[in-house]
């Protein structure tokens, strides 16, 4: 589905990460974990086509990304952004049609069709009853999930999340990676980065842990996410287990007597 | 809740409404001036223009309605829904509420270009032809500096280049205006740089109709594109966009209704700034629904301004006094009361 080979990329000549190669099958979420400025935005900046790879390559369906045009990326692999402040008051219903851009033609409008699937997308996340809201004037939960409705209305085989959970509030953060583990059950390939281990062991089938623009872990989190890898990442002392009642492995850093 | 099939007609509705109450404020602004004339005199002399015969009313009646009043209010019309457009274009081409046409340095070029124009002693339409070419280069300078920048925002780097190159265009200003002569040529420069519509003339409106009908193409065409290209470069283009085609085809169609109304009328300050606001208040953020309104209310309000300024005072006021002392103070009140607009 999506691959990176030997993947290095960065900015021009600036070299972020390299050596990188993963391969993200249907039905899996995939977990990028790593400390700020290991390289996780610039690298997803580089597996959309944003940004060339510095070497190595990027694979979609087994075609090299940079030889499918920007419209064929869009109808394959869709970007949620980090929950933000819109500038204009759009309805919730009018930001999830934009995910249908590539479907418009340049001097067109979206059609009927257009918006029963945008009323899909909507409705499939439970979204439906905001259609009419600004969103402007909605919840930070609300606007992630307004946000992942625009790119379900891309039709999209592969979601590639930027911190789905970064600035929501605890119940939300739950909320949206319910909806992360869903989509994936139903055929969805997800990669999407986050700073939580918790949220590594509750949503990810495989998590890809990103140190100084190497790949430091790959494989199920069970496996390679341990202790002494979060020590290595993040410079903090944790433990890690499974609460009584708790159905996934959770981690509760140890402060030392200095901090 | 309206379902959008309702919308829709609710809109023709507004647009119908738009177009009749700009059509009674031409009215009156034919009617209103020094020589007052009334309006079965207005719709006679207009019924005989069209169709090519003699109207049954006072010669000067006409004269004042077919050759002073109705150009003038057609080019008002043209100037106010040009400048509203163009800014409501750029607003959410630079994600930006407080960009007005001028963002990437039209007016100044433009104003350069006149200005040169006015020192070379050049007849009134070489001076409107090199505003509007000074216009087109000063856009076309920041857009090649912006799209050479790489690795940055392009929408960014386009308003930096922006601010950089209208610096440079704005020393020439001040060089010229040094060096004009100041009993003769600088009152004129002065007097251009607030903006007027007492001099147009009919040959004027002809002149900028065609540019101002190609501008308006692109934004009428693009007027869903617009939308997405409000979520910013990176989003636009992971949702099958090619922004900077797109881009470039709107800062065409805005710069050129820009250059083209600045030509004939001078710097007419906040129509492009405070208008988009006002009409995203009205029907929102849906590019679909801001152009018309834009269009109208940009027409409407510039009528409204040139007729104060030709009928309240003895002499003329220049319309960029009068739209910043309406305007600005309307800004203000918009920025305490008004939420909608943007957030």
């Amino acid at each position: 589905m999506l691959e990176l080979r030997d993947l290095a990329f960065g900015y021009g000549t600036s070299r972020v990460g390299t050596g990188v190669s993963l391969t993200l099958r249907p039905g899996e979420v995939l977990a990028l974990l790593g400390p700020n400025g290991a390289g996780k935005t610039t690298l997803f900046k580089t597996m959309l086509g944003l940004l060339a790879p510095l070497g190595g390559e990027v694979l979609l369906d087994a075609a090299p990304l940079e030889t499918l045009d920007r419209k064929e990326r869009a109808r394959r692999i869709a970007y949620v952004p980090q929950a933000h402040a819109a500038l204009f008051p759009f309805t919730v219903r009018d930001v999830v049609l934009m995910g249908r851009a590539v479907q418009v033609a340049p001097f067109s409008a979206p059609g009927r069709n257009d918006r029963e699937v945008a009323a899909a997308a909507l409705e499939r996340l439970g979204m439906a009853h905001l259609s009419d809201r600004p969103y402007t004037e909605i919840s930070g939960g609300e606007r992630q999930m307004t946000l992942i409705a625009r790119a379900l209305a891309q039709q999209p085989k592969v979601l590639v999340m930027d911190e789905p959970t970064a600035s929501l509030d605890y119940g939300n953060q739950m909320r949206v990676l319910g909806h992360v583990r869903r989509l994936a059950r139903e055929g969805m390939a997800v990669v999407l980065s986050t700073h939580n281990p918790d949220h590594v062991f509750m949503v990810a089938d495989r998590v890809a842990m990103l140190h100084e623009g190497r790949l430091a872990g790959l494989g199920p989190p069970a496996d390679v996410l341990t202790v002494e890898r979060v020590k290595q990442l993040y410079n903090i002392d944790v433990v890690m287990g499974v609460l009584p009642g708790g159905s996934s492995k959770v981690c509760s850093p140890r402060l030392g007597p200095g901090d | 809740m309206k379902n959008a099939a309702d919308s829709d007609r609710g809109n023709w509705k507004l647009v119908v409404f738009g177009i009749l109450g700009v059509a009674v404020l031409a009215m009156a602004s034919m009617a209103i001036g020094k020589y007052s004339v009334p309006p079965s005199a207005i719709l006679r002399v207009l019924f005989a223009g069209l169709t090519g015969g003699q109207p049954d009313v006072d010669p000067i009646q006409q004269t004042v309605i077919w050759n002073v009043r109705l150009p003038r209010v057609i080019a008002g019309l043209l100037i106010g829904a040009a400048l509203a457009a163009a800014g409501a274009t750029y607003q959410g081409l630079f994600r930006n509420p407080l960009v007005s046409p001028d963002i990437l340095g039209v007016s100044a070029g433009a104003s350069l270009g006149a200005v040169l124009a006015i020192f070379l002693k050049m007849p009134v339409p070489v001076i409107q032809l090199m505003s509007f070419c000074g216009g087109l280069l000063a856009v076309a300078a920041v857009y090649g500096v912006g799209t050479a920048v790489r690795g940055r925002d392009p929408v960014l780097t386009l308003v930096l280049a922006g601010v950089a190159i209208g610096a440079i265009v704005g020393a020439g200003i001040s060089l010229v205006k040094i060096l004009a002569d100041p009993y003769d040529q600088l009152p004129a420069i002065t007097y251009w740089l607030l903006g007027s519509l007492t001099a147009v003339t009919r040959a004027d409106v002809g002149s900028i109709l065609p540019a101002i009908v190609i501008g308006l193409l692109p934004l009428a065409a693009l007027r869903w594109r617009m939308n997405v290209m409000t979520l910013g470069d990176e989003e636009a283009q992971t949702l099958g966009v090619d922004t900077r085609l797109t881009r470039l085809a709107l800062i065409f169609g805005a710069t050129l209704i820009t250059a083209a109304s600045v030509s004939i009328a001078g710097i007419v300050g906040w129509v492009g700034l405070v208008i988009p606001h006002v009409a995203r208040l009205l029907v929102g953020p849906d590019f679909r629904r801001l152009l018309p309104a834009a269009l109208l209310l940009g027409g409407g309000y510039m009528l409204i301004v040139d007729t104060l300024a030709r009928s309240v005072a003895l002499t003329e006021i220049p319309l960029g006094i009068l739209t910043a002392v309406v305007g600005a103070p309307f800004f203000l009140w918009l920025l305490a009361y008004g939420k909608r607009g943007w957030s």
